[in-house]
C-alpha cells in the first residue's frame, strides 16, 4: 500500500513526539437497528501515515462515519482492529476504543458549547483533563483564537456568531489539546462556497504549522483533493477502500492551484470512481425501498 | 463621534422608549377600547335602559377603580396579598429544590428512572387541586396543606420539563467534550446542566402560573377562619359571599398582577442566568 510519509514532526510546545499513524485492519461493523442487521463496514483496511491528510470520500450512507466514529470511541467495531502509533485502540479483546484528548473530533453541525464562550469552549479541554489552570487555558486559548483570526470575538457566545467563525473555534478547541489525530467529518458541509475557501485555507494554516494527522470525511472532490495528501474513495455500503488517489502537489497550497491542469485531472479521476459507487448506492436503496 | 452617539443611543431609558415605539402605543390603546367597552356594557342599563347579556352582569371599571382605591387602605387586603405570596413562593421553592436533582436524577440514570417514573406518572394525572382534602387531613395545619397542594402544581411541571429538557441534550455534545476527556462528574456539572438550564426556567415559569392558580383554589376550598384563612384566594371567596361583586374584580386583578410579576420575576432571573441566550 502506497503511503506518503511525513516524518513525525516533535512539538515543541508539548515536548511530546506528535505521530498519529493510524492503522485500520479488516475492519467490520455490523448495525442492529431494530433487528435488522446492517453492515456498514466490511473487512475495511486502511493504512493512514503520520502526520498525512487523509480524505474520506464516497456515496452518502457509506459507512465513512461509522469508520470515524470506531476511531473515535464512539461505536464499536464487530471485528477487525484500529491500531494508533502501533498500540491498540479497538480490537477483538476490546471492541469500543477509549474516547481521550488523542484523537479529536470536529461534527459536521459544529458542537461548540453554546453556553460557554468561544475561548471558554476552546479552554475546556485542557481544563477537565487538568493540565492547564482555568486562567492558564483561557489566556492559551486566546492567543491560539488569535492565531486563527478570532480575536475579536473570542468573549462572545457561539450564537453571536457567523458559522464560519464558530467552525474555526472549533478546530481552535480541538487542537489545544495537541490530539495526535483531528477527526472532522464533513465540517464545512453546510457552507458556502467563499466561506469554504477561507475554512480550507485556515486548515492548512494550521496543519502547515502543526502537522496533526488528518482524517477528513467529505462528499466535496475538489475540497478533497486541495486538501488532502492521498483521496480514499469508499465503496457504497458496506464501505471498503475502493481506489486511493495520490495527491503529490507540493505545500503550501493555496486557491490558485484550483484552475490547474493537475488539479483538474485529479478531480476527475476521482469523480469517475465516485459516481460508479453513487450510482450503486442510488440502484441499492431504490432496492431497498421496494 | 460614533462612539459619543451610541453612548447616548444606550443611556435612552426603557420609559422613553417605549413612549416612542408605536408597539407600545397600540397595546395602550387597545387596553383602553376593552375598559370603554366593558365601561359601556356594564353601564348599559343605567343609561341606556336595556341590559346588554354576561357584561351587564359585571360590575364597571369606573366601580372597580372606586372599590380599589378604597381596599388599598385596608391593612387586611396587603395582608392577602403577604400570605398568598407566602405560600406561593414557599411551595414554588420547595419544588424547585426537589424538583430539579429529581428530573436531573431521571434523565441521567437510567435505574432511578426505571424505579421512579412509572410512579411519578401515575400520580402525575391527579390534580394538585384534588389533593385538597387529603392533605388537610395528612398535614398539621392548614398552612402547610396548602403548600403541600402549591407545592405538587410546580413539582410535576418543573420535572417533566427537566427530564424532556435534558435528555433532549444534542449527543454531540457529550461526545465532544468525551473526546476533549471529560469524566462523567464534568459530562453533567459542564454539559447537562447548563444544557438543561433552558427547560428549567421554562418548567419555572409555567409551573410558577399553575402556582398562583393552586393556592388560590386552595384558598378559597380551606380557608375559613384566621388560621390558614387570610390570601388573595380568600379574599374574592369572602367578597363573592358578602355580594360585594366590584371587589371581587379587584381581587382577580389582584392576583394577575401577582402572577404576572413573579413570572418577570423568573424571566429576569434566566436572563441573568443564561446569557447565551438572546430571547427568553
Amino acid at each position: 500500500m502506497n503511503t506518503v510519509s511525513a516524518p513525525s514532526v516533535s512539538n515543541p510546545q508539548a515536548g511530546v513526539m506528535t505521530k498519529g499513524a493510524i492503522s485500520i485492519r479488516n475492519v467490520t461493523k455490523v448495525y442492529d437497528p431494530g433487528g435488522v442487521n446492517v453492515l456498514a463496514v466490511e473487512d475495511c483496511s486502511l493504512e493512514i501515515a503520520p502526520g498525512e491528510v487523509c480524505m474520506i470520500v464516497g456515496p452518502s450512507g457509506c459507512g465513512k462515519t461509522t469508520l470515524l466514529n470506531a476511531i473515535a470511541g464512539f461505536h464499536s467495531i464487530t471485528s477487525g482492529q484500529i491500531d494508533l502509533d502501533g498500540e491498540m485502540l479497538c480490537g477483538p479483546s476490546k471492541p469500543l476504543a477509549d474516547q481521550g484528548a488523542d484523537r479529536v473530533v470536529v461534527f459536521q453541525n459544529g458542537a461548540l458549547f453554546p453556553w460557554k464562550t468561544l475561548a471558554d469552549n476552546v479552554a475546556f479541554g485542557p481544563v477537565v483533563q487538568g493540565t492547564m489552570t482555568k486562567a492558564e487555558a483561557r489566556d492559551k486559548a486566546v492567543e491560539m483564537l488569535a492565531e486563527a483570526g478570532l480575536s475579536n470575538v473570542a468573549g462572545k457566545y457561539p450564537g453571536e456568531v457567523s458559522s464560519g467563525m464558530a467552525r474555526r473555534a472549533e478546530i481552535v478547541r480541538a487542537l489545544i489539546n495537541d490530539p495526535k489525530v483531528l477527526l472532522l467529518d464533513e465540517p464545512y458541509r453546510a457552507m458556502d462556497g467563499l466561506t469554504k475557501s477561507i475554512m480550507h485555507e485556515s486548515l492548512l494554516e494550521v496543519y502547515d504549522r502543526t502537522k496533526v494527522t488528518i482524517f477528513f470525511i467529505t462528499h466535496d472532490l475538489e475540497e478533497a483533493i486541495f486538501l488532502g495528501d492521498r483521496v480514499i474513495v469508499m465503496t457504497t455500503r458496506p464501505a471498503r477502500t475502493k481506489k486511493i488517489v495520490d495527491v503529490k502537489i507540493e505545500r503550501p497550497r493555496d486557491y490558485r492551484l484550483l484552475s490547474s491542469e493537475e488539479f483538474r485531472v485529479l478531480v476527475e479521476e476521482t469523480k469517475e470512481a465516485v459516481h460508479e459507487e453513487a450510482v450503486k448506492a442510488f440502484e441499492a436503496g431504490e432496492r431497498e425501498l421496494a | 463621534m460614533a462612539q459619543a452617539a451610541v453612548k447616548t443611543g444606550k443611556q435612552k431609558s426603557i420609559i422613553l422608549k417605549s413612549l416612542t415605539d408605536l408597539t407600545f402605543w397600540r397595546g395602550v390603546v387597545a387596553i383602553i377600547v376593552f375598559l370603554v367597552l366593558w365601561e359601556i356594557g356594564s353601564q348599559a342599563k343605567n343609561w341606556f335602559g336595556f341590559m346588554v347579556p354576561f357584561v351587564g352582569k359585571i360590575a364597571p371599571p369606573t366601580d372597580v377603580i372606586a372599590r380599589w382605591t378604597e381596599v388599598v387602605t385596608w391593612p387586611g387586603y396587603w395582608e392577602s396579598w403577604y400570605l398568598s405570596t407566602g405560600r406561593v413562593f414557599l411551595g414554588f421553592i420547595a419544588a424547585q429544590v426537589v424538583g430539579i436533582p429529581f428530573g436531573l436524577a431521571m434523565a441521567v440514570n437510567k435505574y432511578f428512572r426505571g424505579m421512579f417514573f412509572p410512579p411519578f406518572e401515575i400520580l402525575r394525572p391527579i390534580p394538585p387541586l384534588a389533593w385538597v382534602p387529603a392533605s388537610i387531613i395528612f398535614w398539621p395545619t392548614t398552612e402547610l396543606s396548602i403548600m403541600f397542594v402549591t407545592f405538587l402544581g410546580a413539582f410535576y411541571t418543573i420535572v417533566i420539563n427537566v427530564l424532556g429538557g435534558a435528555r433532549s441534550i444534542d449527543i454531540q455534545y457529550l461526545r465532544a467534550a468525551q473526546s476533549m476527556g471529560a469524566s462523567q462528574w464534568d459530562l453533567f456539572y459542564k454539559i447537562i446542566l447548563p444544557g438543561t438550564l433552558p427547560s428549567i426556567f421554562i418548567g419555572a415559569a409555567v409551573g410558577m402560573g399553575i402556582t398562583w392558580e393552586v393556592v388560590l383554589a386552595g384558598e378559597m376550598i380551606s380557608g375559613g377562619g384566621q388560621q390558614g384563612g387570610g390570601g388573595l384566594g380568600f379574599f374574592i371567596w369572602s367578597s363573592y359571599m358578602g355580594g360585594v361583586m366590584d371587589q371581587v374584580i379587584v381581587g382577580m386583578i389582584s392576583i394577575g398582577l401577582a402572577g404576572y410579576i413573579s413570572s418577570s420575576l423568573i424571566r429576569y432571573i434566566g436572563k441573568v442566568c443564561m446569557p447565551w441566550r438572546r430571547m427568553f
